[in-house]
Formats: structure tokens, sequence, C-alpha cells
């Protein structure tokens, strides 16, 4: 057990990729072995990932340098700094690795039926399991090439299972534009990269972090990086190809392009709390990110408001919802160098702001997999379509209610949670946050009320008539999620001491991702 | 020839390709012009990382026995072969994608081939 363990970060990175590639080779022979391995491999992941997270909570950093006599070697003999690509595990990566397991998990279940007709299904599994791959590797990795590498086959295949149905024309633009906005985004991290590597002669980011001396090359290099990694994520003044792509993929893989958003989110936080850290401009730093958080959550339930293509309004409340993220962790940022402040509020926003990452994963999910479920069923994503199907969908007009309640705050389910520790420690930093958020959170509600009236209440429409609830694995991946809102928001307590408070230790403390690498000598 | 020219030249190229990589990409509407806009960006890109590892006579790392204290340094040269090979992948996605767009609908200009706003 604990030699697996120790080689649990690389086995849950390669035992990924191995699937992903044995896939095509599986499903020639047969579909439902196919579907049992992919299952049963991610099934492995899940549980490695648990055991490998358990073990970071309770013991420490965990370190692993790929080729290396042992995998805790980071520097080896003779060398001064580390040459080698290093795997490195902390509380934060732990977290988003739990968040990646489920959500990929209950991707690939919800598929199995969602994706029955279609044809292509073994280039689908391969490209969904390595986009998995890519986004573990992205959290895992303590190496910033190695990072940028992560990234670009998270986009590469995240562009091509947005495409994936060839046969409509707006999901080829959708995956045109994720595809361009990812190239140019992870070309900027490379030049970045690049700049940084020009003066230090390192890639590895605790090394680096070390190391750092904040010159103006760094500082060109922090804008770029922020900027390409907001971009990513679907930041308020760069959002624009997020609802257009998030529309018009397939039913399951918009709640994967959302975990793919949040390793953006953690490449984000890596950067400026770990990379630049103690070294950084805080509250400057902090203010962008609260600035860009609240544009976000303005911007992003406004819009919502407009749309009646009911993918496309979620897709526009993620945006609204990573605008919360950003404003709790901006707020940590700026009051990183106080301890006072720190603990007065600002550990407190950034759990707030941890915790509603997972959370957010979860009912954006489920809503993104109701909205499938529904075009599943009456083909259309049009609002103005639907009408009464509440009638014979009970169990998905449910679901649906419970993430939209959960996505605006409502008690006792997860968003509120989190969204209470957000508006409770902004509020000392600066009254007029939270009163913003709870604002955008009312109209969230307003947002889904709609939703919720035109399409699941009314009369029961003729041409609906023979509409049924969607297939048994479909409805149990909602269900999946439906329990993780509904136990997170009875037990935040449980959650927030296991694995939230963690990743937010690991933020802040920028010297124990230093010291596992460098080692505690100076 | 690379001993007349001053130092930081190769930079300023590279800056001037990510300068005609950015305006194409913004200012150009046909589909292809951004691809390759993309193209020039990643080729800019990979100039200024070869550039940071170049040395003047310095020699290619290969040899275990190293004959002269000058040599060109290796890690931006992996970096750059790395980087060629996402560029490929990625430029052959965007161009199947670019086949797929103009067979649903006639045309590579992006503002008429547009189906989603708002």
């Amino acid at each position: 057990m604990s030699t697996l363990i120790a080689h649990s970060s690389i086995l849950i990175i390669a035992v990924t990729l191995a699937t992903a590639f044995l896939t095509p080779l599986v499903g020639i022979a047969s579909k439902r072995a196919r579907n049992t391995l992919i299952v049963l491999a991610l099934a492995f992941v899940a549980f490695l990932v648990v055991a490998l997270a358990r073990d970071v909570m309770l013991n420490q950093i965990h370190v692993y340098t790929l080729g290396a006599a042992a995998p805790d070697l980071t520097i080896p003999g003779g060398a001064i700094v580390p040459v080698r690509i290093i795997l490195e595990v902390d509380g934060l990566s732990a977290f988003m690795g739990i968040v990646i397991a489920i959500v990929s998990l209950v991707a690939v279940i919800y598929s199995m039926s969602a994706l029955k007709t279609e044809t292509g299904q073994n280039g689908f599994y391969t490209l969904l399991l390595l986009m998995a791959a890519g986004m573990f590797g992205m959290v895992f990795t303590g190496d910033l090439f190695n990072l940028f590498v992560f990234l670009e086959i998270t986009s590469i295949s995240g562009a091509a299972l947005i495409a994936f149905r060839t046969k409509f024309a707006d999901s080829q633009e959708g995956g045109f534009k994720y595809i361009v906005v990812s190239a140019v985004a992870s070309l900027m991290i490379l030049f970045a990269i690049g700049l940084l590597y020009s003066q230090y002669n390192l890639l590895n980011i605790g090394a680096l972090a070390a190391t750092m001396e904040y010159t103006m090359l760094d500082r060109i290099a922090l804008v770029i990086l922020m900027s390409a990694f907001v971009m990513k994520l679907g930041g308020v003044p760069l959002h624009m190809w997020l609802s257009d792509t998030y529309s018009v993929a397939p039913a399951s893989i918009p709640a994967l392009l959302i975990v793919a958003s949040q390793a953006s989110l953690y490449a984000l936080l890596r950067t400026s709390f770990t990379l630049y850290g103690v070294t950084l401009d805080q509250s400057v730093a902090g203010w962008i990110i609260i600035i860009v958080g609240l544009l976000s959550m303005f911007v992003g339930v406004t819009m919502a408001i407009l749309q009646t293509d009911i993918t496309r309004l979620i897709a526009y409340n993620c945006v609204c919802e990573s605008g919360f993220m950003l404003v709790g962790l901006g707020v940590g940022l700026a009051v990183l160098a106080d301890p006072g402040a720190l603990d007065a509020f600002g550990t407190m926003a950034m759990n707030g702001a941890v915790f509603h990452m997972i959370n957010h994963a979860l009912f954006e999910g489920l809503l993104f997999l109701v909205a499938g479920a529904i075009f599943y069923r009456i083909g259309t994503r049009d609002l103005n379509q639907m009408c009464g199907l509440g009638h014979t969908m009970k169990l998905t007009s449910v679901l649906f209610l419970l993430g939209a309640l959960a996505s605006a705050g409502i008690p006792p389910f997860n968003g509120f949670a989190s969204k209470i520790l957000i508006y409770e420690s902004v509020y000392q930093f600066n009254p007029i946050l939270t009163m913003i958020g709870i604002l955008v959170s009312i109209l969230t509600l307003a947002v889904f009320m709609k939703v919720f009236f035109s399409a699941f209440t009314g009369a029961s429409l003729p041409r609906y008539r023979d509409v049924r609830e969607v297939p048994r694995p479909m409805v149990a991946a909602m269900i999946v999620l439906a329990a993780g809102i509904i136990f997170f928001g009875l037990f935040p307590g449980l959650v927030l001491d296991w694995i939230v408070q963690p990743a937010t230790d690991a933020l802040v403390n920028q010297g124990a991702y230093i010291d596992a690498i460098m080692g505690a000598v100076p | 020839m690379i001993h007349s020219l001053p130092g930081n030249f190769p930079f300023v190229a590279a800056v001037v390709l990510l300068g005609i990589g950015l305006y194409i990409l913004i200012f150009r509407r046909n589909l292809i012009k951004i691809v390759m806009g993309i193209a020039i960006l990643g080729s800019s890109i990979n100039l200024f990382l070869i550039t940071l590892g170049y040395r003047i006579d310095g020699d290619a790392p290969i040899y275990t026995e190293v004959p002269s204290e000058l040599m060109v340094l290796p890690v931006v040269q992996a970096l750059t072969l790395t980087n060629i090979v996402i560029g490929v992948a990625t430029s052959a996605l965007i161009l199947s994608l670019v086949i797929r767009i103009y067979r649903h609908t006639g045309t590579l200009d992006s503002v008429k081939s547009r189906r989603m706003k708002g």
C-alpha cells in the first residue's frame, strides 16, 4: 500500500493515458468490454486520488521525481537545483484531483447512454480520457513547462470533444473558437516561461519561487501568465468564447470543461500564490483579481437573463459563479502579507472560494447534465420551444431545481455553504463587494426561475406527450452529483476540515512547497 | 554574418513576428488566415526560445567528453521541439475544423459563417 501511494501521482496520470489508448483497441472487439474497462480504470484512478489526498493531508507534501533512483530524490547528487521533471502534490493539488476524478467518472457514466446512438464512440472516450489525464497532469505537476504541455493536451482534446458532433455547424464553430483561444493562451504562457527561464535557468515552480527576485521581466511574465490563465478560465474581459463553446458541446462535456477551467484557475493560483508569493505586490494583484471577479459576476448574470438557449444560459451562469471564486481568492491574496487580516478574514475568504470550486463543479455539472437530458429527449435547447416537461420528466425537473437553488445560494444546498463564507469574510474586507455578491445571487435565482417555469411547468403539449424520463445511467450520473450537492450542503464542516482547509493552507504556505523540492536547508 | 548583427537582433525579430501573429488574429476575418496567424505566433515563440539558448561560437550539447567551454543551452531546444510537435497537432485540428465549417456554411469569412451571437 505504501509503495502504491509513493507512486500514485504518476500512476494516476499513466493509468488514465494508457486506458485512453487501449480504448479504441478494446472497442473494436466489444463495446461492453470497452465501457467496463473505462469505468473500472477511472474508478481505480479515483481510489488512487483519494488515497493520495488522504496521505497528503495527514502527512506532508508528496513529491515524485520522474526517472530518479528514489521518488523523493528531487535534487540529484552533484547538482544544486532540480534537473528532472518533478510531480508535486500538495493540499490544493489533491483537492483539484478529487474534483477531476469525480466529474470525469460521472461524465463517462452519463455518456454511456447519452451517446448510444452516435458514431465514433471509441474516439469520444479516448479524447475524454486524454482530457482527464491532461487535467490530472496540470494539477499534479511541479514543473512550469510540464504544466504547459498538459494544458495543451487538455485544450486539444477539449476542442475535439466540443466539435464531436460534426453534423451541427455550431459545434464546429464552438470547437474552432475553443482551440484558437487555447492556442493563443498557451503560446503566451510558453513565452512567459521563456522569460522566466532566461533569467533563472530553472523550470521547476518550487525552485523558481525560491530564487525569484521580482525584476521587471518577472513582472512582465506575471502579467502574461495571469492574463493567459484568466483567458483560459473565462474571466470577464476574456469570456466571449465560453458561452459559444459550452453551449454546443455534447451533454457531458461542459461538466468536464468547467473542471478544465478550474484547472486553469488552479494554475493562476499556483502562479500568484506559490511562484510569486511573498515577492508579489499583493494588494495590487489582489485587487486586479477582485475586479475581474466582480465584472465576471455582474456581466455573467446579466447576460444569463437575456438568453433563450438553456445551455447558453447555464454557460453565462458559469462565468458568474467563477466571479465568486475570483473575489474570494483575490481578497485572500490582497491580505496575504498581513497576518492579522489573514487570520481575521483572509483564510476564511479563501476557504469559501476553494469550497466554491468543488461546489461549482457539482451544481453546474448537474445543470448541464439536466440540459443535456432535455436535449436528448426533445432535440432542442430553445426555451421558447419547451413547455410542461415536468409532467413526464419528474425526476429531471426536481434535479434541475436542486442545481438551480444550489447555484443561487439557497440553504440547505452546497452553494449556500460556500457563498456564506465568502459573504461574511469579504464583508470585513470591503462591504460593497458583499452587497454586489448578494445582488448577483438574487439575480441568479431569477434567471433559474425563468428557466424552470418556462421549461418544466405549464400545460403539457401534445408533441411532448410521449417524452419519457431519460435512461437509467444518465439518471444515476445526475443523482451522484445531486447527492454530492445535498451532502456538502448538510455537512459543510466535514468537507471544510478534510479537503478545503488543507488546500487553503497549501496556498498560504509558500515555504512548504519550496522546501519539499529544495530540501529544508537553503 | 552573425557577428556583424547586434546581439539582440533575433529577439527583435521574434517580437515583430509576435506582433504580426497577433495582428492577423485580431483583424483578419478569413479562417485560414487565423490559422496562419497562430502558426506565425508559434514560430515567433520558437525563435525566442532558441535565441535564449544560443551562444555565438557555442558547440552543440551532444558530447560526453566536452571539447570546448562554450555550449549552446540544450533545455530550450527541447522545449522548442515539444512546441513544434504541439503546433503541428493544433494546426491539424484547427484546419480540420475549418474544413467542417466550410462544408456546413459554404464560406470562410468568420462574420458570414458565424452562427452564434450574444
